[in-house]
């Protein structure tokens, strides 16, 4: 492969104005133009909503694709923390630079200066946004915007409306997303699940999608394409995020020839409420925040099974404060996640199965009172008691970490353009700002950056230098890509009942090998990863993989809707995204930010990075039928050198 | 190691309907054994895992975040919207509430907004379309003012974001005699009407989503204030008040 194909497009010259002057370098479209120019956008949480609207306003055809019966439903609804933004309004000596330093260092060293600098310099213009939009954020009694500290941060420029600020953020992109609908300059297509992207000589030019409700393949065409279709932590089976949420528009673009960019990097969230039952269907998030308060501790006795109530002081390990005086309970997510794990491996874990910690209000309690914790964290502990049926006021909380976000995604340059032409990427679904660990807090900002600000700006450049050749349905390129997706569905599809491949055919659920598959990849691409196990996992997943690809079948059943083969279609996309995870996080020796191998590891058990061989991002490219090939898009620092983290 | 889960067995009565042109009618099963720390939305899991086993067609049922925000899940348990348990969507219900050898009855939100569209789905696509009636600020990216340029008093901010919270699930107007929106519309233009940015468009707003909601065949408010009852996120029927005299405006 060519190097150029690699460019990133990087501005030149001083950081600090290289996104005004990029964009001031844009070439324009007249509105009379813009009329009859098309954009595809496909996902409709913050990123795809916030980029949809825009364009729509700006004057573009835009049709919008969901795989949800409403675009309010986007799984950014959940998001609870906050938005960052570098607006100094608490007067604590946050600036640009200093949001824009904190993102990279978060990130390990592994994101773009360049992308980072342009994110904090965007920050302050969504909040604008946002409010203008109605978005009901948290405010001081003199009628300011609030703000809070987050995720470690030395300042308050964390952005709220209470533990709901992703659903409120995304109503506003939303509602303005059902404006231009209204306005006829969206049509907004609902319950359309994307299943191939469509490229002609090279460009893509639209998708086709299988209607949820009809079953029935439908080719899109537009003169860009935009995926904001999130993150992949559902690779895990378990994780934090919407049961529904998958993978399969950014892994299906990266089988057409997009690179996807640093798989192995999942960050996994310290406080989660636990996994139980067998039968449990997903992980939930309880707010990080809760650590302000919250001691989290262990039996000392590998074992101890008694009521955590009547285990003596003496008994217990505050583990996070004993191995990390400086931080305490506040170290970063991969480090308290980390140290969980080995402490519950090493048979210390309370619980069912022994996999969770304790964390423990009692002392908050005692110091401020059972109504200051109930008034801080109310709808927090009102979550935790539904689902866990214990009173965390009275008992310690159970908690355990679990895959949240995944800062690796489909490569994208400076312009959130792919490898394929006049294909853009937003939100999580491309690699982006985070390099190797994402800040909290940031995944808001980020999304709603591309959204609203960068990508319009950007596929107006592309739509401006291209001819755009008409291309319809029955295109060739359009005709192959729908054949190769009903081909996918024929194969799966077996008449209730019965079975030609092999006995009792489509009478296991699909669960129930996504199952194996996030066992699988937690325990081998989780928290911790080491050479081995990851080799053992590449084999254990290509028997799995072969196991599907013979027995795993889903009945018919004459109704033109069917949500198991939807899974199936979603899990086989999952079975080679977590192929390409374990190469990447085996290929990347070293340990950075989430990725933690345990070859490269301190004396005090602390993340080695390699910044002599792998100070670059890992781009991925797909071969049918051969091993993927990796490529490298070196990283380098001007503002901000590499420093090594220490939390003790 | 694992710490003993209670079990219970628990008798479901489901609403089957292939598609929305079919006869629909109710179906009994049985399941055994069921830990109590799972929800009814992962005890359905459970059955459809058995009726696959058995070659028969799952049961569809709308979910997605299944931690009571994305609003996509809902059906009627015993006959209340999302069941027994105040303020908890459908997917944050746990066995725990129930005892073993319960008969639970589940049916779909029933309203003529609302197109039956297979056993427990039903088609809210309504609520969108009365959102894009008017339930916005019109500004375009990119031309907001400084963000502090307004201040919100915080009473007021908190009133608004109480009535923001609406996640959408239609409870409201499945538990409503006249299958009415009400709660839903009123939620909206409270939180708009109360906020400064909201203020240029109130009149027009409270107007247009109210007449597209009667254009959508939602019915009218007559005070039964069920919809308060089973809101899962507790906005208050108050604010239909609030909406009536914003007609007057």
């Amino acid at each position: 492969m060519s190097r150029t194909r690699l460019d990133p497009r990087l501005p030149e010259g001083p950081l600090a104005s290289a996104w005004q002057r990029t964009r001031e370098g844009l070439p324009l479209i007249s509105p009379s133009n813009k009329r009859r120019l098309r954009v595809l956008v496909v996902g409709t949480g913050l990123a795809g909503s916030s980029a949809a609207a825009t364009l729509a306003e700006q004057g573009y055809r835009v049709q919008v694709l969901t795989y949800h019966d409403s675009p309010r439903r986007a799984h950014s609804v959940a998001a609870q923390g906050g938005i960052n933004a570098a607006r100094n309004y608490a007067a604590d000596g946050d600036s640009v630079e200093r949001l824009f330093g904190d993102t990279v260092r978060g990130g390990d060293f592994r994101a773009r200066e360049a992308g980072c600098h342009r994110l904090a310099e965007i920050s302050g213009a969504i909040i604008d946004q946002c409010v203008a939009q109605g978005v009901p954020f948290a405010r001081e009694y003199g009628g300011l915007l609030a703000q809070r500290n987050f995720g470690g941060a030395l300042v308050s420029r964390t952005f709220y409306a209470r533990g709901q600020t992703g659903q409120q953020l995304l109503y506003g992109a939303v509602q303005a997303l059902l404006r231009q609908v209204e306005a006829a300059r969206v049509e907004l297509f609902t319950r359309r699940e994307m299943l191939e992207l469509i490229t002609v000589d090279g460009v893509a030019r639209g998708v086709i999608c299988r209607h949820r409700l009809s079953g029935e393949l439908e080719t899109f065409l537009a003169d860009a394409v935009v995926l904001a279709t999130g993150g992949y932590s559902n690779v895990f089976h378990l994780s934090t995020n919407a049961v529904q949420s998958n993978a399969s528009a950014i892994w299906r673009a990266h089988c057409r020839g997009a690179l996807f960019a640093n798989p192995c990097f999942t960050q996994i969230h310290p406080t989660c409420i636990p996994s139980g039952d067998g039968d449990q269907s997903k992980l939930t998030l309880m707010s990080e925040s809760l650590r302000n308060d919250g001691r989290i501790w262990l039996p000392l006795q590998p074992g101890d099974r008694r009521d955590p109530n009547s285990i003596p002081e003496a008994e217990r390990d505050y583990f996070l404060e004993r191995q990390y005086p400086t931080y305490g309970n506040m170290v970063p997510r991969d480090v308290a996640s980390r140290r969980a794990r080995e402490l519950c491996l090493a048979g210390h874990g309370v619980g069912p199965g022994g996999r969770s910690v304790y964390l423990d209000l009692a002392e908050a309690i005692a110091r401020d009172g059972t109504g200051a914790i109930e008034s801080r964290y109310g709808n927090l502990l009102e979550m935790y008691a539904r689902i866990s049926g214990e009173d965390p006021t009275t008992t310690p909380m159970r908690i355990y970490p679990a895959p949240h976000y995944t800062m690796g995604g489909l490569w994208v340059d400076y312009h959130l353009m792919s490898t394929i032409p006049g294909l853009f990427v937003l939100g999580e679904a491309n690699f982006s700002e985070h390099g190797a660990n994402r800040l909290g807090a940031s995944a808001l900002m980020q999304g709603l950056a591309d959204g609203y600000f960068i990508a319009p700006a950007t596929i107006t450049a592309w739509l401006a230098g291209q001819p755009h050749p008409a291309v319809n349905a029955d295109h060739p390129a359009c005709r192959e890509a729908r054949a190769a997706a009903a081909a996918r569905i024929a194969a799966l599809l077996v008449p209730a009942g019965r079975g030609p491949v092999a006995a009792g055919a489509g009478r296991r659920p699909v669960e129930a090998y996504h199952r194996q598959l996030g066992q699988l990849m937690i325990e081998a691409c989780g928290i911790s990863r080491q050479g081995g196990q990851l080799r053992a996992a590449l084999l254990e997943l290509e028997a799995l993989a072969q196991r599907c690809a013979e027995e795993l079948r889903v009945s018919d059943h004459g109704t033109p809707n069917n949500p198991e083969l939807e899974k199936a279609l979603r899990l086989q996309d999952f079975l080679g995204l977590a192929e390409l995870m374990l190469r990447d996080a085996l290929a990347r020796e070293e340990s950075c930010g989430a990725h933690f191998r345990e070859e490269h590891q301190s004396p005090e058990g602390e993340a080695r990075r390699d910044d002599e061989h792998f100070a670059h991002i890992a781009a991925w490219e797909h071969r049918p039928g051969a091993e993927p090939v990796r490529h490298s898009e070196p990283l380098t620092y001007s503002a901000i050198q590499p420093s090594q983290r220490n939390y003790r | 190691m694992s710490d003993p889960a209670t079990t219970i067995c628990l008798n479901l009565r489901i609403w089957r309907q292939a598609t929305a042109d079919a006869a629909g009618a109710f179906a009994s099963y049985r399941l055994e054994q069921v830990s109590t720390d799972l929800s009814l939305l992962e005890a359905l899991d459970r059955l459809n895992g058995q009726l696959i086993a058995a070659g028969e067609r799952p049961v569809g049922f709308e979910h997605d975040c299944r931690e009571g925000i994305c609003g996509a899940c809902g059906f009627l348990v015993n006959g209340q919207a999302h069941g027994p348990q105040a303020a908890t969507t459908v997917c944050q219900l746990y066995l725990r509430q129930f005892a073993d050898g319960d008969t639970l009855v589940l049916e779909p939100f029933r309203a003529r907004a609302f197109p039956l569209l297979q056993d427990l789905s039903v088609d809210r696509s309504a609520f969108d379309r009365l959102l894009m009636a008017g339930g916005y600020c019109s500004v375009n990216t990119g031309s907001a003012p400084e963000a502090n340029a307004i201040l919100i008093g915080r009473d007021q901010a908190t009133s608004a974001f109480d009535t923001a919270t609406c996640i959408g699930c239609g409870a409201c107007v499945a538990s409503c005699p006249n299958a009415s929106a009400s709660l839903f519309v009123a939620a909206k233009l409270a939180h708009l009407g109360q906020l400064p940015q909201g203020q240029p468009e109130r009149a027009r707003r409270a107007l247009a989503m109210q007449q597209r909601m009667a254009a959508e065949g939602f019915g009218s408010c007559s005070n039964h204030l069920e919809c308060e009852a089973v809101c899962p996120k507790q906005i208050s029927a108050d604010w239909i008040s609030w909406m009536r005299r914003e007609s007057w405006r």
